[in-house]
Order: C-alpha cells, then structure tokens, then sequence
C-alpha cells in the first residue's frame, strides 16, 4: 500500500516537472485574458486539463455562454472517458467505487499514459501518488506563471505563452509521423481551423475547435476506420 | 458573468467526463465508428486549437512563426514534450530580440 504510493509519487516527478513549465505558459496566458492570479490558480486545481483551460480560459475573456463552455469541455476533454474506461480495465480487485470517485478527478493524458503502460495492476495508492504530485506541480506552475507575469520583460511572456502550443505539436506530430491517417486529421482539422478564422469570424474560438474537431473526425472515422488489433499508435 | 461561475462549470464539467466511464459505464464499445472518432478526436482538438492561434501567440508573426517552426521540427524527432516546448518558446523569444 505504502509502497505503491511510493512508486506512484515516483513515477508522477518527471510529469510534474512537464507540468510545472507548461501550466506556467497557462497561468500566463489566463492573466494576459484578464483572469486574475487566483481564478488562474483555481482553474488549474480544479480542472487538471491543458487543452480544455486554455479553451476555457478564452470562452471566459470572450464572455461566452455557459452552454458554449460545457460543449467546449465535453469535446475537448471527451477522450478522457476513453481513457478512464480504458484504464478501468486495468484497475486491482481492491478498487472501490470510492476510490474510483477520487482518483479519476485527475486522469490526464500523462496519467493515463504511465498508469496505463505499467505491466501491473493499477492501486488505488499508485494513483494517488502519481496524482498528487501531478496535480501540485501543475496548480504551482500556474501560480507562477500567473503571478511572475508582471514580473518578467514583456518579450519573454510573450514567447513563454508558445510553450502550451508547442507541448501541442509535441503530442500530434509523432503519431502522425507514423500514421497517415492522423496526418491527415490534424491537417484536416488545422485547415478547417484557418478557414473559420478568416472566412466567419463570428464564430467564437471555441466553438471553431468544436466544429473544426468533431467535423474532422467524424470524416477520418467514416474514411478510415481503425481495426480492433490496431494499438494505440496504429 | 463572474469567472466563479465559469470555473465551477469549467470543473464539473471535466470531473463528470473522466468520472463517469472511470466509475460507472464498466460496458466494452464495440462501434468500430465510435472507437475511430474518438481515436482520432484528441488529434482533431490539438491540432484545431493550435492553428492558427500559435501564430499570434508572441504579438508577431515572425518570431511565432519561427517558434512553430522549431516545435515542428523538434516533434519531428520525438524529443520529449517539455523539450520541445521550452525550444519553441526560446527560439521564438531569441528571434524577438532581433524584431
């Protein structure tokens, strides 16, 4: 018990380093949107998602509908439930339902990537371990990031706020690298993404995401569906 | 609208996502179409909410523009994420010195 907690802790330091530097661009971009170093902080601690607060972040500075903020997440965020039922299929028999409710506050893609791969049974320990530390490292960063905005020269904010785009393009470009298919997504998507900008931009940027997302998606899955057998690079 | 709001929905909203199929939906999907979308949803998002908005990122173009350019390229050869953004951010700030 105590051990696997260990192990978790272990397992969760270079993600909390990861952490650390990204949220720092995201505690950064929030204040520069007019959130104030608390809200920032807030966010980071109650969400533990890059993608969806950097979307989140910019339906709040635009004023957007609630609405829009829930289908923003839902889609964005969508691809943890597929990973928390993924990683459901690998949990110990002590699981409980409890613990369930505890630690899937905090699946995130690195999580669940390290959690995932181990070749045992996932504790409710090693989660928490892995969690807690992951977890601190990214609200830390964000207060950071949010509070040294004011303190760092303008030119170097500035090019920190690149840092979450370029975490991004670190996530996409090695599978599509290998996969045709995902290539093709993401230029899909990324084209789609352009097009909104320039050619109707009444449409607020996170609805763009969710139309330029699901749209892309829907097309690859009808064009290429994926086979069983296929892994999670394939 | 206070941010509060926004943030509580913000968080309810994720937690139920991971929450739900974590805790309660213990069933296998066999849609080969669902297993795709969401196989390649993730990519769909990154890649939608990366372009263009990276290129207006650090206020000009051109030291965005070569950012990107690094992270591609940095990608490219599988370096670790942290790796490729700390580059990214640097490379852009170095190019901004000389804007």
């Amino acid at each position: 018990m105590k051990q696997d907690f260990i192990k978790g802790v272990r397992a969760g330091i270079p993600i909390m380093l990861g952490y650390l530097s990204v949220s720092f661009g995201f505690g950064i971009n929030a204040v520069a949107l007019g959130l104030t170093v608390a809200e920032a902080v807030g966010i980071s601690l109650t969400n533990v998602t890059s993608a969806g607060q950097a979307a989140g972040i910019t339906v709040i500075a635009a004023s957007g509908t609630l609405l829009e903020m829930v289908l923003c997440q839902m889609v964005i965020n969508l691809r943890y439930s597929l990973m928390g039922f993924s990683l459901s299929q690998k949990l110990s028999t002590n699981y409980s339902t409890f613990h369930r409710l505890l630690t899937s506050f905090g699946i995130t893609d690195e999580i669940f990537a390290v959690a995932v791969s181990r070749g045992e049974p996932v504790t409710p320990a090693f989660m928490y371990g892995i969690e807690i530390v992951s977890i601190f490292g990214w609200t830390v960063g964000t207060f950071l990031g949010a509070a040294a905005g004011n303190i760092l020269p303008r030119k170097m904010i500035a090019s920190l706020s690149l840092m979450l785009y370029g975490m991004f393009i670190a996530i996409i470009i090695p599978p599509a690298k290998k996969n045709f298919r995902v290539l093709i997504v993401i230029l899909m998507s990324a084209a789609l993404s352009v097009m909104i900008k320039f050619c109707f931009p009444v449409i607020s940027a996170g609805f763009s995401v969710i139309i330029c997302a699901v749209v892309s998606s829907v097309i690859c899955a009808l064009l290429f569906p994926r086979n069983e057998e296929e892994g999670g690079d394939g | 609208m206070s941010a509060i709001i926004y943030i509580a929905v913000m968080a309810v909203t994720t937690y139920l996502i991971r929450m739900i199929p974590f805790t309660v939906f213990r069933m296998k999907i066999r849609s080969r179409f669902v297993r795709s979308l969401l196989y390649y949803l993730p990519y769909a998002v990154l890649s939608a909410m990366t372009f263009p908005a990276i290129f207006y990122t650090t206020g000009d173009i051109i030291s965005a523009s070569v950012g990107t350019l690094a992270a591609l390229i940095l990608a490219f050869f599988d370096l670790p994420l942290i790796v490729v953004a700390l580059c990214s951010s640097l490379t852009a700030y170095a190019v901004s010195l000389f804007l």
